[in-house]
C-alpha cells in the first residue's frame, strides 16, 4: 500500500488518466455538437471502431501515424454524413438507428481486421512532445506536459468547442435548433444544415477517437472500444451539454481507470478480482451522471425531428 | 384608390386530401393599413398565411409584392422580401438571451463571430423609438408574457419588415398589454407598414383594423371595414347565419352554496405554490365564472376540486359533503362533473371511440353492464341520444374522437359530464379554440344546467365569454382571488387591471 503513495506511482496515475481520457474526451465533445442540436447519436462506438480500425491498417501499412489519423477523420466523416443521412432526413428514431450504426461498425470492423490482418501486429505510436520550458516545472510537468501530441490536441479541442459554441453564429444557430427548431427556422435558419454540419462533426471526431485510440496502443483487436463510444455519449449528460463539463467527465473517467490498472500492476487487487475491478471505472461514471445530470435540463429538442409546420 | 397594394394575393388555390382549404381566394395590404383576416377554426387563414409565409406551397394563384410577382418557397424568401410573421405560439428560443434570439438568422457584422453588441445597441434604439421597453442581456425564459410579445415586435422591426403577419397576437395578453400592443402596430402603420391581423376576438378586430376579410371554409365570405361592423355581423359573416354571442339568461332562484372551498392550497406539478389558501363559494343557480391570465393557479384550482391535485391545505365541500383529496371517481360520486382545459390530454381519449369516451366514467355502471359484460344495446342507445342531443357531428358511434373537430370534442366532452345532471360542474375553459357555432350550444347547454339548479364553476381567459355567462365574476391572480365583482357593475379595464394583480380600492363589490 504504501508503495501507492510514492510520488513516482501518483505521477504516473495521473498522466495515464490524462492519456486515458483522450478517445473518450473527442468523442464525447463530437457528440456534445449534436445533441445541442437536438441529434442524440448512440452509434458513436461503431463509428469509433471503424476509424480505429482504419487508422490501425494505414499507420500497419504506411508507417505514418499522422496518415492514420487522416483515415480516422475519413471514416468517421463518412459515418457522421450516413448517421445525419438516417437522424435527420429519414427522421428515424435516434435511439435505434444508433444502435444500428454501432452494431454495423463492430461487425465490419472485425471483419476487415480479421480479412485483411489476422493477427494482432504492433504498429508504431504518436510521438511524444515535451512542451519546452513548461515540461520541466516539478511534478506538474511530468503530469500534464509530457504526453503523446495527440493529447494536446484533444484538450485543445475543449477550448476551441466553447468558443464555436458560445461566440460564433454557428454555435448560436446550434444552440437554437436544439432548443427551439421551429423559431429558428421561421428566421431562416436551416434546421437541416445545422443539424447536417453537427452530427458530421460528431462522426469525425468519433473517428478520430477511434484511430487514436488504435495508435496510441498501437494494436487492434475485436470490441477495441470496449463500449468507451457508449460512455462518451453519457459523458455529454454528465457534462451537462457543456465542453467543460464534458472534459471533468473524460478526466475522471481516466483517473478511475489508470486508478484500477495501478491497483492491478502493484497487486493492491488480487487477480481473481480483476474483472470485477474492471467494471469500476463504467459504474462510478454512471453512479456520477446519476447524481450529476439529472439537475441539468437537457437540450428541449434532442431526439426530436423537425418537420416544418408540423 | 390610386395606391398600388404592398400586397396581392390572387386566386389562391390550396387542396389538401378531401379538404380545399383555399378557394380562390384574394387578399390585399396596403402600405399603412391594418387588413384582418377573420374566420372559424380551418376556415383558410393559417393556410393563407402559411403560403405567404413559405411555409407551404399554393397549388394555384399568384402573389404580388408593391405590383411585382414574387416566388415565396420558404421563410428565408419571405424574410428578404420584407415579410414578417408572429406567430401564435410564440417562436422564441428560451435559452437564448434576447439579442441572440433578435440576431439569430441574421448575417452578422462580424462575420463567422456573433456581433452582439451592435445587435443589443440596435435593440435598445428601437425599444426607445416604439416604447418596448426590454433588456437585450435577459435570457427569453425570464421574461413574462408581455416582453415576449415586446420581443416579437423587435425582432420583426429590427428586420425592417415592412409586412407584418400577426396570428392571434393577443391570445395570452392581459387588456392592458393588448392596449399597447396596439399603439405599437399604430406606430408601425404610421411608419407605412402593412399588417395582416389574425384574430378571433371581435371586439379587438374592431378596435384595430382599417379592413376586414371574412373567410368561410377556405373562400372569402365578406369584407368590410371597422366602421361598417358590429361584433354580431362578423359572427354571422363567420359561420352563415345569425348567431347568438351572448346567450338568454333567464331568472333563476340562487340557492345554498354547492362548492365550498376553504383556504385551500395547491402546489403546482413544478413544486410552487399555485393555489394560496383561497376562499370560494359557488351557489346553486349561479354560474360563478373566474377570469385571469393562465397560469395564475386556475388549472390547480380546477385540478384540486376535481381530486387529481392534492390539497396541502383548506377543505373542499361538495353539496355539504368534503370532498377534499378524495379520489376523482370518489368527487364525481358526490355530484361534480369537471370539463378539463386540457381536452386531448384529461378530455377524451383521442384513440378510443365517440361511444367508448361517452362511456368513460360510466362504463361500470350497472345500466351498461350485464353480468360482467357490456350491454353494447343499451350502450349504443345511451350514445345516440347523447350525440343527437349535444349535436355532436361525428360519421358514426365508432370514429375515433381525435378524429372529430375541436368543438366536436368539446361538445361530446360536455355531453358525457353534463348527462348526469350534476349538482357542481367545473368547466375550465369551456370553448377555447371552439368555432362560433359550437361555442354558442355549449354555452346555452350551460345555462341549462344553471336553470336546473346546478352550482356552476366557469374558469376563462376569455372576457367576452366571463362577461356573458358569469352571474359573479371572480379574478385570480397568483394563486388568489383578488375580487369577485357582478358583470353589471364592473368593466373590462377594470378587470383587466385585477388580472395584472391590481387590487380594487373600494370595497363596493361584494
Amino acid at each position: 500500500m504504501s508503495d501507492f503513495l510514492t510520488q513516482t506511482v501518483l505521477i504516473a496515475t495521473v498522466a495515464s488518466a490524462i492519456r486515458l481520457a483522450v478517445p473518450l474526451l473527442l468523442a464525447s465533445l463530437g457528440e456534445t455538437f449534436g445533441q445541442r442540436s437536438g441529434v442524440l447519436n448512440l452509434g458513436v462506438d461503431g463509428i469509433m471502431l471503424l476509424g480505429a480500425f482504419g487508422g490501425y491498417f494505414t499507420v500497419l501499412r504506411t508507417g505514418n501515424v499522422w496518415l492514420g489519423l487522416l483515415v480516422g477523420v475519413l471514416v468517421g466523416l463518412v459515418l457522421g454524413v450516413a448517421s445525419a443521412v438516417m437522424a435527420v432526413t429519414l427522421q428515424a428514431e435516434q435511439g435505434i438507428s444508433g444502435i444500428g450504426i454501432f452494431l454495423f461498425g463492430l461487425g465490419l470492423s472485425d471483419l476487415l481486421f480479421q480479412r485483411l490482418v489476422g493477427t494482432p501486429l504492433p504498429i508504431s505510436s504518436f510521438p511524444k512532445l515535451a512542451v519546452p520550458g513548461l515540461s520541466d516545472i516539478p511534478v506538474l510537468g511530468e503530469m500534464l506536459f509530457r504526453h503523446s501530441v495527440i493529447v494536446y490536441i484533444a484538450f485543445l479541442g475543449v477550448p476551441l468547442s466553447m468558443f464555436i459554441i458560445n461566440r460564433t453564429t454557428f454555435g448560436m444557430n446550434i444552440r437554437a435548433v436544439g432548443e427551439n427548431p421551429e423559431a429558428a427556422d421561421s428566421l431562416g435558419v436551416s434546421v437541416t444544415a445545422v443539424r447536417y454540419a453537427t452530427v458530421s462533426i460528431g462522426g469525425t471526431l468519433a473517428g478520430v477517437a477511434g484511430a487514436a485510440l488504435a495508435i496510441d496502443l498501437g494494436i487492434f483487436q475485436q470490441n477495441l472500444t470496449n463500449a468507451a463510444g457508449f460512455i462518451a455519449v453519457a459523458l455529454v449528460y454528465f457534462g451537462a451539454w457543456r465542453p467543460l463539463g464534458v472534459m471533468a467527465g473524460a478526466l475522471l473517467y481516466g483517473f478511475v481507470n489508470a486508478l484500477v490498472l495501478q491497483f492491478k500492476t502493484l497487486g493492491i487487487i488480487p487477480r481473481s478480482w480483476s474483472d470485477i475491478a474492471a467494471m469500476a471505472p463504467a459504474i462510478i461514471t454512471i453512479l456520477a451522471l446519476v447524481l450529476v445530470a439529472s439537475r441539468f435540463r437537457q437540450p428541449a429538442a434532442l431526439t426530436k425531428p423537425f418537420t416544418r409546420g408540423a | 384608390m390610386p395606391q398600388t397594394p404592398m400586397l396581392e394575393m390572387k386566386g389562391i388555390v390550396k387542396r389538401f386530401p378531401g379538404v380545399l382549404a383555399a378557394d380562390h381566394v384574394d387578399f390585399d395590404v396596403l402600405p399603412g393599413e391594418v387588413h384582418t383576416l377573420l374566420g372559424e377554426n380551418g376556415a383558410g387563414k393559417s393556410t393563407l398565411m402559411n403560403i405567404l409565409y413559405g411555409l407551404q406551397e399554393a397549388d394555384e394563384g399568384e402573389i404580388l409584392l408593391n405590383g411585382k410577382p414574387a416566388e415565396i418557397h420558404n421563410p428565408t424568401d419571405a424574410i428578404a422580401l420584407g415579410i414578417g410573421m408572429i406567430h401564435q405560439h410564440f417562436m422564441l428560443v428560451d435559452t437564448l438571451t434576447v439579442a441572440e434570439n433578435v440576431a439569430l438568422g441574421l448575417k452578422s457584422g462580424r462575420g463567422a463571430l456573433t456581433d452582439l453588441d451592435a445587435v443589443s445597441a440596435r435593440i435598445e434604439e428601437l425599444a426607445e423609438r416604439y416604447g418596448l421597453e426590454i433588456d437585450p442581456q435577459a435570457l427569453v425564459w425570464q421574461l413574462s408574457v408581455g416582453q415576449r410579445q415586446r420581443l416579437e415586435i423587435i425582432k420583426a422591426l429590427y428586420r425592417d419588415v415592412h409586412l407584418l403577419i400577426l396570428d392571434e397576437p393577443t391570445a395570452v395578453l392581459t387588456p392592458q398589454e393588448v392596449d399597447q400592443l396596439f399603439v405599437t402596430l399604430r406606430q408601425m402603420t404610421d411608419d407605412g407598414r402593412g399588417l395582416i391581423f389574425i384574430s378571433h376576438k371581435l371586439h379587438e378586430v374592431l378596435a384595430l383594423s382599417d379592413r376586414i376579410t371574412v373567410l368561410r371554409h377556405g373562400a372569402v365570405a365578406g369584407n368590410t371595414t371597422s366602421e361598417g361592423a358590429t361584433r354580431e355581423s362578423l359572427a354571422e359573416m363567420m359561420v352563415g347565419r345569425q348567431v347568438k354571442l351572448a346567450p338568454d339568461k333567464p331568472p333563476v332562484e340562487i340557492g345554498p352554496a354547492a362548492l365550498q372551498i376553504r383556504g385551500l392550497t395547491v402546489i403546482s406539478d413544478r413544486g410552487i405554490e399555485a393555489v394560496s389558501s383561497l376562499d370560494l363559494e359557488v351557489r346553486t343557480g349561479e354560474i360563478f365564472g373566474i377570469a385571469g391570465v393562465s397560469g395564475n393557479g386556475q388549472r390547480e384550482l380546477a385540478q384540486a376540486i376535481a381530486g387529481l391535485q392534492e390539497a396541502v391545505a383548506g377543505s373542499i365541500h361538495i353539496d355539504g359533503q368534503e370532498t377534499t383529496n378524495l379520489r376523482p371517481a370518489e368527487v364525481r360520486s358526490r355530484g361534480l362533473s369537471y370539463v378539463s382545459e386540457a381536452r386531448m390530454r384529461e378530455g377524451v381519449i383521442g384513440e378510443f371511440t365517440v361511444s367508448e369516451n361517452l362511456l368513460l366514467i360510466d362504463h361500470a355502471s350497472e345500466q351498461f353492464v350485464n353480468r360482467g359484460l357490456f350491454d353494447f344495446k343499451a350502450i349504443r342507445s345511451h350514445c345516440e341520444v347523447l350525440v343527437g342531443e349535444y349535436a355532436v357531428k361525428t360519421p358514426t358511434l365508432d370514429t375515433p374522437a381525435r378524429n372529430l373537430s375541436g368543438g366536436n370534442i368539446q361538445k361530446l366532452i360536455v355531453a358525457r359530464e353534463l348527462a348526469g345532471s350534476p349538482k357542481v360542474l367545473v368547466v375550465a375553459q369551456p370553448t377555447r379554440g371552439v368555432d362560433i357555432g359550437a361555442a354558442e350550444y355549449i354555452h346555452a347547454r350551460l345555462v341549462d344546467q344553471r336553470s336546473e339548479n346546478a352550482a356552476i364553476l366557469m374558469i376563462s381567459e376569455d372576457l367576452d365569454e366571463v362577461f356573458a355567462l358569469s352571474d359573479r365574476i371572480a379574478v385570480m391572480y397568483e394563486g388568489q382571488i383578488i375580487a369577485v365583482v357582478k358583470p353589471g357593475e364592473t368593466t373590462r379595464e377594470e378587470i383587466g387591471l385585477m388580472m395584472a394583480g391590481v387590487r380594487p380600492t373600494d370595497s363596493r363589490h361584494g
